[in-house]
């Protein structure tokens, strides 16, 4: 991690990088950041630890140790993708690793909501899309660039249509995935909603 | 898309306002938080020089990193001392209410809260952690959120989010006599995959899960995440309304009347429409066991673990890489399995009726040689009770280890690890890989009863051969 990590700001609706794959279906939180790697109070120095186990036992032929995927920006993934524990840190992991972008057939709810709160767009294909990239990948290098607004993603030979959550790519678009102060826009709302909800009223003690 | 269940009448009661992406602003009525997921969030609440907008709708305890064998401070583990110091700097700065370790109401979060009667039916509930979705038992919207969205919560009591669908899950008839609410979750899993729940919230229902004590629809609930299923929830009943009565944040004198007659008004109503349905027969329940790395990878431990051509072909990937990893082979019986390790806790199963269960089981009897075993109570609470109830005795008489209150070996981050290849019989709630703390530790899942069974024979056993003697 020589290059100083950037966190995303605001709007943006392009993201042009190199693709990693990694192939698995299920691929758990605990598998991406393992938990001891949770004992930290900031985000900063999970990007040299995501899939440490993983990558611990493959001895440097795990994906994200290859050198021709260095510098890679968009993960290929499967289905189920960020299953099981809540845990932020995985997202975290994964973008202070380099990632921008992930395509896989589906994800987790959870990861997927940590994902969009961060900046980090999740698209869909259909499986045989994925299978087809990752057969790709396993030939040459593949770069994409992705138009969020068109939902597409495009290479010299190759373009696919992008699947996305309508309220995630507008979130994208007008910078709103980072949902705090739309959030304290509506106070006054969120303050009579409160003293209205009827159990406010008989929890007194 | 789903009309009139509980669900969606909690839903609508706490949506602040249609967001302009599209997804709806949603109050949390009770926010949840603890030392792992909670420092970035306070420090990112800093860095935009905001405050934690109402305190008092947040309640903190220490679970996830405490050692369980000796508590007394500072920990010996500087980064596990640093978390919990954290979180006590914060709870004093922004005056939230923390029950610290000793003070008699510390534990895993979600066992804390429903004994405190934090939680009850109506109200939506969020914390740092997937097994939120636990509190779904009493008639409540529970579910895990990153620390985004706990930063968010603390700073606006509110997340933005995409209502989810509603499948009921019906469970006819009754559990056998040896067979306990983790056995009927686990064969759901199995039964629905643990993609199904996705974009969905469960709604437990039936004869089944009527018939299930407020502890046992918390280990139902619990594990809905393990189905993919962000929230579960179980209509409340009498049952409910009994637990939580006279708990110390249980509406007191005039407003318990009001409190039950608003709670007994959430039920799905009889013309509600669910997204989507499905039913099974819990008669036909065995005492149920992983055998994979994901929960749903699940067999009756009279079974044997499925050979390639009998699963499905979208999980025949994860299944090929299960064989590997565990060291199983397709079609191998589970029983008999030697096991290393035995642990008993959990938000899923480290409650007192867990506990208890197992000790039943161990009574006049001793752990195999060569196991370790150990038992984490949930709450400080928990404890006590056992031990007023002398369950600690027993346990200690069979040779299991008595430990302090906290999360454990469910996900080892504190040092209670299994170490190497070992296989430990685990009242938890994940078999993932290296989910115990060792990168190739192996994981089988099961009920408190079943690893009480394993730790007497040092291998998977059927509990009913000792419980029906």
């Amino acid at each position: 991690m020589s290059i100083k990590f950037k966190p995303p700001i605001g709007k943006f609706s392009r993201i042009n990088g190199k693709c990693i794959s990694l192939v698995g279906d299920d691929i758990d939180t605990d598998r991406i950041i393992p938990a001891r790697f949770l004992k930290c109070i900031d985000f900063d120095s999970l990007g040299k630890s995501v899939f440490d186990d993983d990558r611990k036992t493959l001895k440097g032929n795990h994906p994200f140790d290859l050198e021709t995927n260095k510098g890679s920006s968009i993960l290929i993934v499967n289905s189920n993708f960020g299953c099981g524990s809540s845990r932020e840190h995985a997202p975290q992991a994964l973008m202070r690793w380099g990632i921008k972008a992930i395509i896989g057939e589906s994800f987790a709810d959870i990861f997927y909501s940590n994902c969009i709160a961060i900046g980090i767009p999740c698209f869909t294909l259909p499986k045989e899309s994925i299978k087809k990239i990752q057969q790709y990948l396993n030939i040459k290098n593949l770069f994409l660039e992705i138009d969020l607004f068109e939902s597409t993603a495009k290479a010299e030979d190759l373009k696919f249509d992008l699947e996305i959550k309508e309220t995630s790519k507008k979130m994208f678009l007008s910078g709103e995935w980072d949902a705090t102060s739309k959030l304290l826009e509506n106070a006054d709302l969120i303050e009579n909603k409160l003293n209205d909800l009827p159990y406010i009223k008989f929890n007194t003690n | 898309m789903s009309k009139d269940t509980l669900f969606d009448k909690v839903w609508d009661l706490h949506k602040v306002a249609n967001l302009p992406g599209g997804s709806d602003q949603i109050l949390i009525g009770l926010h949840l938080i603890h030392e792992v997921t909670s420092p970035q969030a306070f420090g990112a609440l800093k860095d935009k020089n905001l405050k934690v907008k109402f305190p008092q709708r947040t309640v903190a305890t220490v679970d996830h990193i405490v050692p369980t064998d000796n508590q007394s401070r500072p920990f010996k583990d500087n980064l596990a001392e640093q978390m919990i110091d954290t979180l006590e700097k914060n709870c004093i700065e922004h005056n939230i209410k923390f029950f610290n370790i000793g003070s008699g109401n510390q534990g895993i979060v979600h066992v804390v809260a429903p004994e405190l009667g934090l939680t009850q039916p109506g109200m939506t509930i969020a914390c740092g952690d997937s097994h939120t979705s636990t509190h779904g038992a009493f008639g409540s919207i529970a579910f895990g959120i990153g620390t985004s969205q706990v930063r968010d919560v603390l700073a606006s009591q509110t997340i933005a989010m995409n209502k989810l669908k509603v499948r009921q899950i019906w469970c006819e008839n009754k559990l056998s006599n040896g067979i306990y609410a983790k056995d009927l979750v686990l064969h759901i899993i199995n039964q629905l995959g643990v993609k199904a729940g996705v974009g969905y919230a469960y709604e437990f229902a039936g004869p089944a899960i009527n018939a299930l004590s407020m502890e046992e629809r918390m280990t139902i609930c619990n594990m809905s995440i393990e189905g993919g299923a962000r929230c579960g929830y179980i209509n409340p009943d009498e049952k409910t309304f009994n637990y939580i009565k006279n708990k110390l944040c249980a509406p007191q004198n005039e407003n318990w009347e009001k409190a039950v007659k608003w709670w007994k008004s959430l039920e799905s109503s009889d013309n509600c429409i669910y997204d989507d349905v499905f039913k099974l027969d819990a008669s036909k329940v065995e005492p149920t066991i992983t055998w994979g790395i994901t929960p749903g990878q699940s067999i009756g431990v009279n079974q044997k673990i499925p050979s390639l051509n009998e699963i499905h072909p979208n999980d025949k990937f994860i299944a090929a890489e299960a064989y590997e990893y565990m060291g199983f082979k397709p079609g191998q019986t589970i029983k008999n399995t030697p096991i290393d390790v035995c642990f008993i806790g959990s938000c899923t199963n480290g409650r007192i009726s867990d506990l208890r269960v197992a000790a039943q089981v161990l009574a006049h009897n001793k752990v195999a040689r060569n196991i370790k075993a150990f038992v984490v109570p949930g709450s400080e609470k928990v404890a006590k009770e056992a031990k007023e109830e002398g369950l600690d005795k027993i346990f200690i008489k069979a040779g299991f280890q008595w430990r302090e209150p906290g999360c454990s070996m469910c996900l080892a981050m504190n040092s209670d690890k299994l170490i190497g290849n070992q296989i430990s019989a685990s009242s938890s709630n994940r078999n993932f890989k290296g989910r115990q703390g060792s990168p190739n530790g192996r994981t089988l899942l099961m009920s408190p009863a079943m690893v009480a069974a394993a730790s007497i024979t040092g291998k998977v056993s059927d509990v009913r051969d000792f419980i029906n003697k």
